[in-house]
């Protein structure tokens, strides 16, 4: 489940991997209103909502040894919408409201007619308000980073 | 992946009625052809509702499963909801799930250190009110118990012969008809009547 875990080149379906990915860092809240704006259509819940765990992995260093890290909690739903699309999402936390309407919306974007447009309606928002998240806390950390160059003066 | 838009649902309540199926299978299982209601579950066919839930109660990603070639149209369901390897060979199974008879020998039945690590096999059948009548005698019966089987082999009694003289070692029948099952442990003596 990690950002370095298979490159995006490599994946078979890099354009379904993106858009779960979104969903999966997506408030119950913002996917919610964005869900029923786009008109969801009637589905089965195949699977959960339920939660698990899940091993993560760390690695020491850049080419040390993996070990094991800890546990998070992960919660996941597989749905299957009146058309038949299935549609899968495993997300962090506890929250299985968030893993339904990911879910379902994973179905939805498999729909090749309707999915142009889902992206633009709910991928989209998602993303850009993720990024901006991302970007202001990495502006707050960088604020408050130190640079490390007295060691390097020291030896040479 | 294995998705499939012919999919269904597992349990309601997944917790619950695994435990309640759990409770008919060891109900069953203590009480020799005793017949024994398991969760209401929508399986898909060729499925009937107690091999479907026999399967999601005890069957998960450690337990390797042999799949009647008959009942392929449900192998998807059975791996999403339970998650676990289907094998070819029957030899390499814990869990069978057959809507004939299968060749009881061909299954693993333990060895005497071990016992446990034989096969289970979840045997569909058409009725476990009609058809066949056998009397049953051994651990968890006080007298011997007639039951009426639809869907056995007509030599089943010798066929079960041999599985029983295997005892501590021998496979395990779990019967299943609609929404009950009844269980057939390696323990029980069969006689057909």
């Amino acid at each position: 489940m990690g950002p370095n875990q298979a490159s995006p080149d490599s994946h078979p379906d890099p354009a379904r991997r993106r858009w779960m990915a979104v969903l999966a860092r997506a408030t119950a809240a913002e996917l919610g209103a964005l869900v029923r704006a786009a008109g969801p259509p009637a589905y089965t819940v195949l699977r959960g909502p339920e939660g698990g765990l899940v091993m993560v992995r760390g690695r020491a260093g850049g080419g040390g040894a993996p070990f094991n890290l800890g546990e998070m909690t992960v919660t996941r739903c597989t749905v299957r919408t009146d058309a038949g699309q299935v549609g899968h999402a495993y997300v962090a936390g506890r929250d299985g409201t968030v893993a339904e309407l990911a879910a379902l919306v994973d179905a939805m974007m498999q729909d090749a007619d309707r999915s142009p447009a889902l992206d633009a309606q709910i991928i989209a928002p998602l993303e850009a308000r993720q990024k901006a998240r991302q970007a202001e806390r990495a502006g707050k950390a960088e604020a408050t980073s130190v640079q490390f160059f007295a060691m390097q003066t020291m030896r040479t | 992946m294995m998705d499939s838009s012919t999919l269904s649902p597992g349990f309601a309540a997944p917790v619950i009625d695994a435990q309640v199926t759990f409770r008919a299978l060891l109900d069953a299982m203590a009480h020799p052809g005793a017949a024994h209601a398991v969760a209401p579950l929508s399986p898909p066919a060729p499925l009937n509702q107690a091999a479907a839930a026999a399967l999601l109660t005890l069957v998960d990603h450690e337990t390797r499963v042999w799949i009647d070639p008959s009942a392929a149209a449900a192998a998807p369901w059975i791996a999403f909801h339970t998650g676990a390897p289907r094998v070819a060979e029957m030899a390499q199974c814990a869990f069978a799930l057959a809507l004939t008879l299968p060749d009881l020998a061909a299954l693993p039945g333990g060895s005497d250190e071990a016992p446990e690590a034989s096969a289970t096999v979840i045997l569909q059948v058409a009725s476990l009110d009609g058809g066949r009548r056998y009397r049953l005698a051994g651990p968890g019966l006080r007298v011997p118990e007639t039951i009426a089987v639809d869907g056995l082999p007509a030599d089943f009694a010798a066929l079960w012969r041999d599985n029983h003289r295997l005892f501590p070692r021998g496979v395990d029948l779990v019967l299943c008809s609609g929404d009950r099952l009844a269980a057939l442990p390696r323990s029980v003596s069969i006689e057909e009547v």
